[in-house]
């Protein structure tokens, strides 16, 4: 069904261009580019492109850097309290974003953190927290102990051994994080809508702004080569990837 | 000797490094999450409009609630939604895993293919099928074009049908993940007892539901837990697909929350809206993590 989908999308925007000939050029990925109107400002998805570029970079690497040394202390460094702690941000994991939306916001909001390119990132950057820590957990905690202790034996400290003998050894999970991690910001609506503000709306939510709001006739061309514009990077993520995407499915499916 | 060590131990934790490294995690889990929660349930319990008050109207916001026709709505459609997506990406990736499991050759580029949709955000995908299902543009014209001018598919513009509309676009997007994460239960089967079955004379059918569905058991609930906090957390499909509409016929509690929040400025209704919805997913939840957690362990 996902091929006929795919094909019969192909097939029905394929009608549509034949029904407008004229714009059967790259009008249309122009327009969307570049003079569709999203909300008041008609200056096309590319600001939402670069908004998005901005937004995942960073959001990517903090989290990634958090996820492993998190996973590193957990699954090594038995901290009195840390698993209770782990245990409550899986629960967290699992509550729906809006249920923690407002107090963020009121939260964030006297540091000056909600509307700015900061806040949006430290937002991504706890949302993906849970996740980031138990695949990095589970990775070190597949490792074998023995190892850790002879480092420690051979005076390792803290972060000593993480860095020079852990993160060398978590290079596949480090690229599975960054391939789960910028596909799922990318695609983040809800939290760009809230937190990014104006000015860093990302380009999810300057395409819904796009397509759905009504303002004389549709352009449906316009709306398309959008869509497919902004679903251009997590394709190219996806095709690049390849079999490391569906590792990071599993790592991600491995929870409990 | 060992006294020693003992009577150490107690010291090097307290000074264990880890903790400085984990302060981010634990201000994560204690204030974001923990104290978030808190605070909905607080505010939930006040008059708050558009500014949080701190006075205490006890449970008078859930009742209100529950006698709010678009809340129970949209709860309606959520209990209406979440079985069907469930078991239509159940069913449609297991579907998908054994035919991309059967054919070795090509089962990459298949496998490709069916997982592609789930790269994509609930945005594009609804945008996708919003164009699929209009009426005028969409599988409807199509079909009519092809000669069977009598053909109805306007699920979108239906009130009794809208939900069905997003169930069947996020299945899409959805049934390649359970594929996914099937194959990798499928891989993980002894062939022998397969082959057993074969020489034994069991039918293929019965070889499906009797060996290989049970042996996917645990595999199975991984993909459910991950659909089921996906189907409570939906919003973003429905905004992109049909702002909710036509009407309240699409409405669903995530996006209930979302509209008085910000749009309606009624806090405290929101609020409430928010704890009943965190308080049912942590106890479906906590029970299914246990027994799933229980039987890794037991597995191991």
């Amino acid at each position: 069904m996902s091929v006929t989908s795919l094909k019969s999308m192909d097939e029905i925007r394929l009608g549509q261009l034949f029904a407008w000939p004229s714009r059967l050029t790259l009008e249309a990925w122009r327009a969307a580019w570049r003079s569709a109107c999203t909300g008041v400002a008609c200056e096309g998805i590319r600001g939402g492109f670069w908004n998005s570029i901005a937004i995942v970079l960073p959001s990517t690497l903090i989290a990634i850097a958090l996820g492993a040394l998190n996973g590193y202390a957990l699954a090594f460094w038995r901290a009195r309290g840390a698993s209770l702690l782990f245990g409550l941000l899986m629960l967290g994991a699992f509550i729906p974003v809006q249920v923690l939306m407002f107090p963020l916001v009121r939260l964030l909001g006297p540091l000056h953190l909600v509307g700015s390119l900061a806040g949006i990132v430290l937002v991504h950057v706890i949302f993906s927290m849970p996740i980031m820590t138990l695949i990095f957990r589970n990775h070190f905690a597949a490792l074998p102990r023995e190892l850790f202790l002879a480092a420690r034996l051979d005076g390792g400290g803290f972060l000593r051994i993480f860095l020079q003998l852990m993160l060398p050894l978590a290079v596949p999970m480090l690229v599975v994080a960054a391939i789960m991690q910028a596909t799922g910001v990318w695609n983040d609506y809800i939290l760009g809508l809230v937190f990014a503000g104006r000015e860093h709306l990302p380009m999810t939510v300057q395409l819904n702004n796009l397509v759905n709001t009504t303002t004389g006739a549709k352009l449906y061309n316009v709306d398309m080569a959008a869509t497919l514009l902004t679903s251009l990077v997590p394709l190219a993520i996806y095709l690049l990837s390849g079999r490391w995407f569906v590792r990071g499915i599993a790592a991600g499916a491995m929870k409990g | 000797m060992t006294s020693v060590i003992r009577r150490r131990a107690p010291l090097r934790a307290a000074l264990n490094p880890a903790w400085f490294a984990l302060l981010p995690m634990a201000l994560a889990a204690v204030v974001v999450y923990l104290g978030s929660f808190l605070w909905s349930l607080r505010i939930s319990l006040t008059g708050s409009r558009s500014l949080p008050l701190h006075d205490y109207v006890g449970l008078a916001q859930y009742q209100r609630l529950f006698a709010n026709d678009r809340w129970l709505h949209s709860l309606q459609n959520l209990a209406i939604y979440s079985p069907l997506y469930l078991a239509g990406c159940l069913a449609l990736g297991f579907l998908l895993a054994l035919l991309v499991d059967r054919q070795l050759r090509g089962g990459g580029a298949l496998r490709a293919i069916f997982l592609y949709p789930y790269a994509l955000s609930f945005i594009a995908t609804g945008l996708i099928w919003q164009w699929l299902l209009n009426p005028e543009l969409g599988i409807q014209q199509a079909v009519r074009a092809w000669g069977f001018p009598a053909f109805r598919f306007d699920w979108l513009v239906d009130q009794d049908h809208a939900i069905y509309a997003i169930v069947l676009a996020t299945i899409w997007q959805g049934a390649g993940l359970v594929m996914a994460i099937l194959l990798a239960g499928l891989r993980g089967i002894d062939p022998d007892i397969l082959r057993a079955a074969r020489v034994d004379g069991v039918p293929g059918w019965r070889v499906q539901t009797s060996i290989v569905i049970p042996m996917l058991g645990y595999a199975f609930a991984t993909a459910a837990l991950l659909l089921l906090t996906a189907a409570v957390k939906l919003y973003d499909a429905v905004v992109a697909m049909t702002q909710g509409g036509p009407g309240t016929a699409s409405e669903v509690p995530a996006k209930f929350i979302m509209d008085h929040l910000f749009g309606r400025a009624n806090l405290a209704l929101a609020s409430a809206g928010a704890t009943v919805m965190a308080i049912t997913v942590v106890a479906l939840l906590a029970p299914l993590l246990y027994a799933r957690g229980r039987a890794a362990r037991v597995r191991a």
